[in-house]
């Protein structure tokens, strides 16, 4: 028989964790749905009681964004527009009843190629806090995903933070562009993030842009980040984009586009993205 | 492992045992008896089990019990304020917001927590906050109005006696889906019921011997029976009386994906915990049929060994001499234009329960054909048709897939072996595994006119990919010939429709049986012809416009009721103001484009060439009661109120004095199906003549002349003519057993005539008619397209109520943008409603609906039908609106942005901007 466990303290679930196996259930959204008319007989430890992991904290260099934080969560938090690409993967994640309950944690922890947050948070240079009983180690999230439906995560850890560096430079500006065939609730066919730290001279001193639903795992693109470092931070940011720099994707022809397309697709994609950031005023 | 806990619903504590991951839908439905929150999908796709947690809308299929401790859910059933409707449920119910009324629930949840948070939200507000509940009667539009209007006051208009014909009248039985009372096929199931779950084929072609059972049973003690072929006195259905193909259970060999196997009857919990690898069922897969040319070519494996060449059906249609007639046409166009299978996606899944009492059957089910359920069931369980009694549950949708048996045979047979209640209730997957849909079409087809742009000749050859089983495939391939130059003048034709099995599923009926996608045909090639003439695209469409006293492809002339023509002109200031829109749009430049394009269409109302009667009455017992038996059941499309108006201003009396009794195979008479548009046309010519019948009735009986009014006071009837007062005392009649006395009967079966061997003939008693124009962006570097606006013109005869006429176009052009845009299902990849895209929300553009009443002499008050028409022209209007944005000609639906996109590569560039 299926056992359930709603722990309200952060080290009951560890503790939990290091005695058996348990499959971990925040939001539920990717749970359910991969159990339609199938027996609900996991052993699940919901970690939905564990209140200390709530709420966006600022801290001096970083911004700490617990497990539970859920995509409605983020889109009501005051954050700065470093978080503007984040907080539009929200906003067309689902619906909202999705947006609701989701957690942004499950998202990356679920590792779906096509996962909203995980692009976003590559753009974000975002890392996780991984908590066992015995230790607290932090990944990057490069390292943390690390293919379709695959992660770093040990059967005795939980998630329990995604940490986002503070930029170095004053301004910094995020965006997020989706492309599905419909408007609402829709698994992107590619989608791209992006991120530029602007310097005060408005020159770009650091820019991140990952595409996601291309690859087995979303992937950052180096050489158009390189070609953006330096650059004016202005309208037009999309012509420093070419095609060169999305050949490390590997997209796949599935039901909702070709690869051929979705090749074509993340350049135009990638283009707009950086031509609205650079719009930014 | 089961727990205690407690949460309040809609203001009071419960406390629940059950399993603390059990679905939170599942505790409210089944533990609670809160039936008004619904499962669609129980994956997140379809927002139908929206409640409100905390305040805040979730769907409940997704949270578990175990997180509901200690907090607050509302549901639909806490909406209504002391016993009197919300706001918003009122605003619902005057801007006629629910049809079959599923996505209610979720819909009014959704939107309550917007105005919780903004009490007088904008538009896009609204979208955002109901963008994650699919409705797929509605198109959306009525229900946003609602919610946009929830301030304005509340209108009770209720209409004078003659006066409910025309009116804006609220549905009758709206309120109850507005509280959630009211019962869809899976809400009224005994808890004593015994459940049904089926076993189904993982292959889309495969040989099967089913293994030792008893292991199966004796490790599930719940598990009371497990039925096959062998339990079947009749293992076979279908639609034609001669085509009885679709095993119920598939003996040894399975045809599609999906197949039912086996059928595991038991307790709920422990069918629910059998993994479907514990069934055991051996497969040996077999090289599987797939696609029209695997199905059509030479020497292909035959899906039902009795069928050579796997053809179901070859139909065909003769006038004049259409090859010679284009060898001499100055225009010619020509294309071949393929569709794919379209699922109907109903919210409502397949439900019912059955029970045997006695020697006879009752099926509690959602189905659009009770009498055919009725009938079908008896044959394959060997009784006799009025052993059966089939009382049809409100029915979340159907679109034409609810005509075919799913769940009836199996419960029946549970029910009549092990004498229990049995209930069974479809996945999702499941359901659109085994469900019928939308025939996949390979339309080659070629139109010529003359200099002038005037029609001369039209060829088309339809094939239809049927699945494996015949189902309403030769309907498809005999309606498509008849209606292959759309409604347009056509003096010489040559139409084939053939249908060809394949190892997918059957493909059925579904919205317009096949005319859609023929239309997608016929509608390119005029763009095409007017193009070539240098003409508007309008302008040629008026020109070759049927009239009345002309004559068909199947030479039936038509008298009256023709109004393409002025649905064109209506449609002519919209379209020239669109089309100076775009080009002005255009000039700006930027990644979009934006095109007008306009689709026409016809639609024969009814069966082709075949009876189609129905019967209603009408009777007034000894109480006063006054009830209205109407065999035609509504599956959101509002027959039940619409058939009520005709027949109350028949008769004479106002619309509030109406009980319905809906759909009973023992109380009312058979009144066809729900499908071919045409419940209000047949089923409401029956009932006009059944309100005069009665009307007839009482008026002889007070002696009075035929203008006299009537008055229904307790039981006393007060006839009035002139100066002259009668009143007729009811419970001084003598009654019949059940408190009758007097009713009214009116019975009406459309003329029409057989087809003959050229095709030729009357099919079809009157035709609806339909002009649509839509505004499309297109983003030329993606292939995405966004449709902005569609006006639509429909000529219905007489809109009986003009708010479920606006309804039903809605809804249609909902479905057509879905079928131009977004629409293929894929057997084992598109399986669900995350992976298979209907429109939602943000998808339907603003519409404007031009209601044009070109009276239908046959018809009641003039009305013909439109639950099918709405659809027809929406997809070649979008997909000429793209092609006007960017030239390309889509020959194969859906436009899938990486489609458009290819097409966009593969051509030149846009055209320039000539209309
Ligand atoms: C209708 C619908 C639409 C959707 N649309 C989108 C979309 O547009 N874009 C998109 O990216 N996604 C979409 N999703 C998926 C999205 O909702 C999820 O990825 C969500 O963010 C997962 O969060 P959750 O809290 O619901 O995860 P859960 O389902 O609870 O868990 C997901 C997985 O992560 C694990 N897990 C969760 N939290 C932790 C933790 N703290 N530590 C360790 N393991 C953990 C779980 O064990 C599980 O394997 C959609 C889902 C649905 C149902
Ligand atoms: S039933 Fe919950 S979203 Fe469909
Ligand atoms: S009214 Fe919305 S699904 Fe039927």
């Amino acid at each position: 028989m299926a056992g359930y466990l709603r722990p309200n303290s952060v080290s009951e679930a560890l503790e939990a964790l290091r005695a058996r196996r348990w499959t971990v259930l925040a939001g539920g959204t990717d749970f359910y749905p991969e159990r339609v008319g199938k027996p609900l007989d996991d052993d699940v430890l919901d970690i939905t009681a564990l209140d200390a992991l709530r709420g966006i904290e600022a801290r001096s260099d970083h911004w700490r964004i617990p497990a539970l934080t859920t995509w409605s969560d983020l889109l009501a938090a005051d954050l700065p527009p470093l978080f503007d690409g984040l907080k539009r993967a929200a906003k067309e994640l689902g619906g909202v009843q999705i947006q609701n309950v989701a957690t942004l944690s499950g998202n990356l922890c679920n590792a779906s190629p096509a996962a909203d947050g995980v692009p976003c948070l590559l753009s974000l240079g975002a890392s996780v806090e991984l908590s066992a009983v015995d230790r607290v180690v932090s990944l990057p999230v490069a390292r943390f995903v690390l293919g379709n439906r695959a992660t770093a995560l040990g059967p005795d850890q939980l998630l329990t933070a995604i940490v986002v560096p503070k930029p170095k430079a004053r301004r910094a500006y995020g965006h997020f562009l989706k492309l599905g065939a419909r408007r609402y609730m829709v698994i992107s066919i590619a989608m791209v993030a992006a991120v530029a730290e602007v310097a005060d001279d408005g020159t770009i001193r650091a820019a991140r842009v990952a595409v996601g639903a291309c690859s087995a795992m979303a992937k950052r693109l180096p050489d158009l980040e390189a070609a953006l470092k330096d650059r004016r931070f202005a309208p037009g940011l999309g012509e420093a984009a070419v095609a060169a720099h999305l050949g490390s994707l590997a997209p796949i022809d599935d039901v909702r586009g070709s690869a051929t397309y979705r090749t074509d697709a993340a350049l135009t994609l990638v283009r707009r993205a950086l031509d609205e950031l650079g719009a930014r005023p | 492992m089961s727990a205690a806990t407690s949460f309040s619903v809609n203001g009071g504590t419960v406390r629940v045992t059950a399993p603390p991951l059990k679905r939170l839908a599942d505790v409210l439905r089944e533990d609670l008896g809160l039936t008004g929150t619904k499962i669609g999908c129980n994956a997140g796709d379809c927002g139908a089990c929206t409640v409100l947690l905390d305040g805040r809308q979730v769907c409940a299929c997704m949270v578990p019990l175990g997180q509901a401790a200690g907090r607050a859910v509302t549901t639909v059933e806490g909406l209504a304020e002391g016993g009197r409707l919300s706001a918003l449920q009122a605003a619902f119910q005057r801007h006629g917001a629910a049809q079959c009324g599923i996505c209610t629930p979720g819909m009014l949840l959704a939107a309550s927590d917007l105005l919780a948070r903004d009490a007088a939200p904008d538009e896009p507000a609204v979208m955002d906050a109901l963008g994650g509940v699919l409705c797929r009667c509605t198109g959306y539009r009525k229900i946003v109005e609602a919610v946009l209007d929830v301030a304005a006051p509340q209108a009770d208009s209720e209409p004078a006696a003659g006066s409910a014909v025309g009116a804006r009248l609220a549905k009758l039985d709206g309120m109850a889906m507005l509280t959630g009372a009211t019962r869809f096929g899976a809400d009224a199931i005994p808890a004593d019921a015994l459940w049904l779950r089926v076993v189904r084929s993982p292959h889309a072609a495969a040989r099967f011997a089913v293994g030792d059972l008893a292991p199966l049973y004796d490790a599930n003690p719940g598990l009371v029976r497990v039925l096959s072929a062998a339990d079947l006195p009749c293992n076979g259905f279908g639609v034609y009386p001669d085509l009885k193909d679709q095993p119920v259970l598939a003996d040894g060999v399975v045809r599609f994906r999906g197949e039912a196997v086996l059928a595991l009857v038991g307790e709920k919990t422990a069918l629910e915990a059998i993994a479907d690898e514990a069934v055991p069922v051996a497969y040996e897969p077999i090289a599987a049929v797939v696609g029209l040319d695997a199905a059509m070519a030479e020497g292909a494996p035959l899906v039902q060994a009795d069928k050579p060449g796997n053809l179901l059906i070859d139909g065909g249609l003769r006038k004049g001499d259409a090859e010679a007639a284009l060898g001499s046409c100055a225009a010619r166009a020509e294309g071949v234009f393929e569709t794919a299978f379209v699922e109907h996606a109903y919210i409502e899944p397949e439900a019912g329960w059955a029970r045997r009492l006695g020697k006879r059957l009752e099926l509690h089910v959602s189905t659009q054909s009770p009498y055919m359920d009725r009938d079908e069931t008896a044959n394959i369980l060997g009784l006799a048709p009025e052993q059966v009694r089939v009382l049809p549950s409100a029915c979340g949708g159907g679109f034409g897939g609810k005509l075919d048996l799913s769940v009836q045979p199996l419960i029946a047979l549970a029910a009549w072996l092990l004498e229990r209640p049995v209930a069974c209730v479809y996945q999702r997957p499941e359901s659109m595994a085994s469900s019928t849909k939308r025939h996949p079409a390979r339309i080659r087809a070629r139109f010529g006119c003359d200099a002038g742009g005037i029609l001369q000749a039209v060829t088309m050859n339809a094939d239809f990919d049927t699945g494996a089983y015949a189902s309403w495939g030769p309907t498809v391939a005999v309606r498509v010939p008849v209606h292959a130059t759309g409604p347009y003048h056509v003096p010489h034709v040559s139409a084939r429709g053939r249908a060809f099995f394949s190892n997918a599923p059957p493909a059925g009926a579904f919205r317009g049986f096949g005319v859609p996608q023929s239309a997608i045909a016929h509608e390119a090639l005029m763009d095409d012809l007017a193009a070539q003439l240098g003409l508007d695209r309008l302008a040629i469409r008026l020109r070759n416009a049927l009239r009345p006293g002309q004559a068909t492809a199947s030479g039936q002339v038509l008298q009256a009721s023709v109004g393409l023509a002025p649905c064109l002109e209506a449609l002519a200031p919209p379209w020239s103001a669109a089309l100076a829109d775009a080009a002005a749009f255009n000039k700006t430049g930027g990644a979009w484009r934006r095109g007008v394009g306009i689709g026409c269409m016809w639609y024969g109302i009814g069966n082709t060439g075949l009876p189609n009667p129905s019967t209603m009455a009408l009777a007034l017992g000894r109480d006063g009661a006054l009830t209205f038996y109407n065999g035609a059941v509504d599956i959101g499309q509002g027959s039940s109120t619409v058939l009520s108006q005709i027949c109350a201003d028949a008769l004479g009396l106002p619309l509030g004095h109406f009980q319905l009794v809906v759909g009973d195979t023992d109380l009312t008479a058979d009144a066809g199906k729900t499908s071919a548009s045409r419940q209000t046309f047949v089923s409401g010519k029956a009932a006009q003549l059944a309100g005069e019948d009665l009307r007839g009735q009482i008026l002889r009986l007070a002696n009075a002349g035929p203008d006299a009014e009537i008055a229904l006071d307790g039981t006393a009837l007060r006839v009035t003519d002139g100066a002259a007062r009668h009143v007729i005392e009811l419970d001084s009649l003598p009654a019949a057993a059940d408190g009758t006395v007097l009713r009214g009967e009116g019975s009406f079966d459309p003329p029409t005539t057989p087809l003959d061997d050229n095709g030729q003939g009357n099919p079809y008693a009157t035709y609806g008619f339909a002009a649509q124009l839509a505004v499309a962006d297109v983003d030329l570097a993606l292939g995405v397209t966004k449709v902005r606006k569609i006006v639509a013109a429909h000529d219905v005869g007489r809109a009986i109520n003009p708010i479920q006429v606006e309804g039903q176009i809605h809804g249609g052009i909902a479905q057509g943008l879905g079928l131009a845009l977004m629409e293929e299902y894929i057997p084992g990849q598109t399986e669900n409603l995350h992976d298979y895209l209907i429109p939602t929300v943000g998808d339907v553009p603003e519409i404007e609906v031009i209601v044009v009443e070109d009276a239908e002499p046959l018809g009641p008050f003039g009305a013909k039908g439109v639950g099918e028409p709405g659809l027809i022209p929406t997809a070649p209007a979008i997909l000429g609106a793209i092609r006007h944005a960017t030239g390309v000609r889509i020959a194969r639906v859906p436009a899938l942005p990486h489609r458009l996109r290819a097409a966009i590569l593969a051509q030149a560039g846009p055209e320039d901007d000539t209309p």
